[in-house]
């Protein structure tokens, strides 16, 4: 590939970066039991959530950051960040698109993508999240006709108190890990679904995330059940507006599926990903994790993660129930001097459960990326079966790509079996496509395409398009 | 500390004082280096599975064990014979890590090549081994490293003046015996390998049958330019023998290492295998079997350090674990940066036998440079059913078929030996070793009468 192709694809610009002037009703940096207090008490939440918060606060208190991960970022101050930010008037919230403040709308606009003609052409019902707290809920009407339950977290703790106890930290204990705990304590909003018995979603399910107000941190909080029988596809993706300071965001997102139940989790993420030095990009921290309950239960986990100066993403499932199956398809794309450290864990439990596992990473840049996976197939887990292929495609000498799996493997009827690859694109390749007259450009961008083909035909139709209209922004767009 | 970090260290100032006592103070940067084994070993301790490179391995069966140091070699003429390997080749024997000369045999030496003892190198010649000593593996690399360093007192130094080719493979004997208490023993080995030389090195590890010592190895191998090493380490240690080996390898351009690690014996093994590619067409061929039964636990780490454009390294390893047996493979392959036109190829391929046994696998991969070709597989599963069948199908019993798909899976390792003496060795042992239900015994029988022939 030319070199001063890549350049400018390093030299790209954050295309989404902006701040939209909204007032928010944010708390001053900081954090101890009386923000979480503060918290608490703004969602209006139950005295019982709030002991979960404090619960989770002091246990946070006692860990310690993990540093496993090949990582390199200065450490973060916990006391510099503000939890809590607000849009403007959150008690009388719009009921419909008209009384949608204009300039969330307008912000949708900048995305490309306006809620209004996105929700009715795609029939996508959108919770979106502008900083903490759900604005607008679409086709919640036509969710109720169907039994399913779409709605924020904080609105679920209040109405649904009985799901969200039995529920909540159920499969992301609060002592999972250091930032499952922190999420656990300031958790401010994100998506409850609950798919009843038997039903299958009437439609896609999709949630925006923006981080809008400067120095806060996001804390999303995730919780999707489908009870026997129930399906459902969850969509997930994410822009930032360009700012200087390090952006924390630490989500928890929590699946459970019950017998014969089929969750669909897809993400798209490209937050702020830094300036060419790597200043000022977003930390993303995030626990993801599945717990097929059920017998025959199905998780799938779809990402194409293109943005975030450091992305620390393990999307996992836990398949305890007997023929339960999980998989985990992965675009990566570093560019800059982006990090990834992303992978996933499948954790065979139940009897016959099958894992699959596709990750496909292309660094380039000074970026660096690794997957790191662990498929762990316990004593019982009879006639387990897993296949992992995790293949890294490497552009310009200075980037880097590594691959750790982990395989724990402790029954002999088990079949496991990883491959991995590295490599550049071809010269052959190239060559094969250039004598049949197809520019160099062009035929890099067929290749990386073809490359990703596994991952991005698992996303749904809506997703499938924004997905590769990021890759092309990322890589396509600055050799086609 | 910990009170079983302690009990070495008071090991350690009991063997200092005796060799003071007998045999006078040593030159001051051997004692140094002792000194700083000992300081590194007390800070560091055991490793524990937190660590990450002890993650699936504990080692608290040497920790908490009390081992003294062997003070004689004797070993009888006949036992010794039963266990030598029937290679004619030069012959260095430690028993416990003390060095047996009457077990020895360094008569014919070709010339170019010197093979001794590390006491008598050190005596004769301190600052010449003194130099490269410790470079490759320092006191930092792990406790066990620097525990040997501390204790650091024999082994064996071989030196391969350039161009010279030795016919005869060179073998290192380790014997284990069955005593009162339990030794632990740190050899160390020194390869040096000059420009244009060619060797193959055996170490053999085997014992009497109720044993239960401790080896702590450390192996550094210099391959300058254009050397050839073939490096066979057969590990048939007695099965309640704990096991440690740390070895490094330093390859210059055009330099080739073969390295066959096949463990079949010791309770507790653990082998680092490392080699640096500093030279450009260095190549490096990492080759590994292990066999594990009863509640052995074979940890095989090996990693390739790609430090030089246009260098090679291959590896192939394979793991049959019977009943509570637990497997560990760690490979890693390192590409530095500008270090392009790699290649690095890793393959590790486990059978379980029983539903008790555990294989932990993590085959990795690190990359910093672009124009590189890698990859790495590895599968854990069971015997093809379709193998099985078209055995069948020819009248063989499912015992019997499943019994020699096993054996040709330990095959695909065996064939790249070029020692008979070895190959047959193992290939008996994994067949004796594989379980009466899979019928092998007249085939070995067999075999055997053919070897005999």
């Amino acid at each position: 590939m030319a070199s001063q192709e890549m350049e400018q694809l390093v030299r790209r610009d954050y295309k989404e970066g902006f701040v939209t002037d909204i007032e928010s009703d944010t708390l001053p940096p900081g954090l101890d039991e009386d923000v979480i207090a503060f918290i608490s008490n703004k969602k209006g939440e139950p005295e019982w959530m709030l002991e979960w918060r404090l619960d989770a606060y002091r246990k946070w208190l006692k860990m310690t950051p993990p540093s496993w991960a090949h990582l390199d970022y200065p450490p973060i101050d916990y006391q510099a960040i503000s939890y809590f930010s607000a849009p403007k008037r959150p008690e009388d919230r719009p009921q419909s698109l008209d009384e949608v403040d204009p300039k969330l709308l307008e912000t949708y606009e900048k995305l490309g993508i306006p809620l209004h003609e996105r929700a009715a052409l795609a029939g996508v019902a959108v919770d979106a999240v502008f900083d903490s707290v759900s604005v607008t809920t679409t086709f919640k009407e036509k969710l109720a006709e169907a039994g399913v339950i779409f709605c924020s977290i904080s609105e679920a703790v209040k109405e649904y108190p009985e799901l969200v106890k039995q529920y909540l930290g159920s499969v992301v204990p609060q002592t999972d890990n250091y930032f499952a705990a922190l999420n656990s304590a300031v958790f401010t909003d994100g998506s409850f679904v609950f798919v009843p018995k038997g039903v299958t979603c009437p439609m896609e399910l999709s949630t925006y995330f923006r981080i809008n107000a400067e120095n806060t941190g996001q804390f999303e909080r995730t919780l999707i059940i489908c009870e026997e029988g129930a399906q459902v596809s969850y969509l997930e993706g994410c822009t930032a507006p360009m700012r200087d300071e390090n952006q924390l965001h630490a989500a928890v997102v929590e699946l459970v599926a019950l017998d014969d139940a089929y969750i669909k989790y897809s993400t798209v993420q490209n937050w702020y990903p830094g300036d060419e030095d790597g200043k000022g990009g977003i930390y993303n921290f995030v626990t993801k994790r599945g717990d097929c309950r059920g017998d025959r239960s199905r998780i799938s986990w779809t990402q194409v993660e293109t943005g975030s100066a450091i992305t620390w993403k393990y999307p996992s499932c836990v398949l305890r129930g007997k023929d339960s199956k999980g998989e985990f398809y992965s675009v990566a794309v570093t560019n800059g001097r982006q990090q990834a450290d992303t992978g996933t864990k499948m954790i065979h439990i139940g009897e016959g459960s099958r894992s699959s596992i596709i990750s496909k990473g292309i660094s380039a840049g000074r970026s660096n990326q690794s997957y790191r996976g662990l498929v762990k197939i316990g004593p019982r887990a009879k006639g387990a079966r897993n296949f992992t292929q995790c293949d890294s495609l490497l552009i310009g000498d200075k980037c880097g790509a590594h691959t750790f799996p982990y395989q724990e493997i402790g029954n002999s009827t088990a079949t496991v079996e990883h491959e991995a690859t590295t490599s550049k694109i071809g010269e052959d390749q190239l060559f094969y496509c250039q004598s049949r007259g197809i520019s160099e450009e062009d035929a890099v961008s067929m290749i990386v395409n073809g490359f990703c083909k596994d991952v991005f035909q698992e996303l749904p139709m809506e997703f499938a398009v924004e997905a590769e209209a990021l890759l092309s922004v990322t890589l396509e767009g600055s050799v086609g | 500390m910990s009170e079983e970090t302690q009990r070495f260290l008071d090991r350690l100032a009991e063997f200092r004082a005796g060799r003071l006592e007998t045999r006078g103070q040593e030159p001051t940067w051997i004692a140094a280096r002792r000194q700083a084994g000992a300081a590194r070993f007390e800070a560091m301790g055991f490793p524990t599975r937190r660590d990450e490179a002890w993650k699936y391995t504990d080692v608290r069966a040497i920790a908490r064990g009390d081992f003294a140091l062997a003070e004689d070699a004797e070993f009888s003429q006949a036992g010794a014979a039963a266990l030598t390997l029937p290679i004619d080749a030069h012959r260095l024997t430690f028993v416990d890590g003390v060095f047996a000369p009457a077990l020895s045999r360094l008569d014919d030496l070709p010339a170019g090549v010197s093979l001794v003892p590390l006491s008598a190198a050190l005596e004769e010649n301190h600052e010449a081994v003194g130099g490269p000593l410790g470079r490759l593996t320092g006191v930092e690399f792990s406790p066990f490293s620097a525990l040997n360093t501390a204790f650091m007192e024999e082994g064996a130094v071989l030196r391969l003046a350039p161009g010279t080719v030795v016919e005869k493979p060179i073998i290192l004997q380790f014997l284990s015996r069955n005593g009162a208490q339990p030794v632990m023993s740190h050899p160390r080995i020194l390869v040096q390998a000059g420009g244009r030389s060619q060797a193959t090195l055996v170490e053999h590890h085997v014992g009497e049958e109720e044993a239960a010592n401790f080896t702590n190895l450390v192996e550094e191998i210099i391959l300058e330019r254009n050397a050839i090493l073939t490096h066979y380490k057969l590990q048939e240690a007695p099965l309640a023998d704990l096991h440690v080996a740390s070895i490094h390898v330093e390859q210059a351009r055009d330099s080739r290492y073969t390295s066959f690690n096949l463990n079949l014996g010791g309770a507790l093994v653990r082998t680092d295998l490392i080699s640096e590619l500093n030279g450009e067409n260095a190549t490096c061929d990492f080759y590994g079997l292990f066999y594990g039964q009863g509640r052995q636990h074979v940890d095989s780490h090996t990693l390739a350090n790609h430090n030089a454009p246009h260098t090679f390294s291959n590896e192939n390893y394979k793991g049959i674990l019977d009943d509570r047996a637990h497997g560990v493979f760690n490979g890693k392959v390192v590409v530095k940066r500008d270090s392009q036109k790699i290649e690095g190829f890793q393959s590790n391929a486990n059978l379980l036998l029983s539903d008790r046994a555990e294989i932990d696998a993590k085959p990795e991969l690190e990359i910093y440079a672009d124009d590189v070709k890698c990859s790495h597989g590895t599968t854990t599963g069971q015997l093809d059913e379709e193998a099985i069948y078209a055995l069948r199908s020819r009248g063989i019993d499912r015992q019997t078929a499943r019994g020699l798909l096993t054996l040709a899976f330990a095959g695909e390792v065996l064939e790249e030996v070029n020692l008979d003496a070895i190959a047959e060795r193992v290939e008996l042992a994994v067949a004796g070793k594989l379980p009466e239900r899979f019928n092998l015994a007249g085939l070995v029988e067999a075999a055997v009468a053919m070897g005999d022939e």
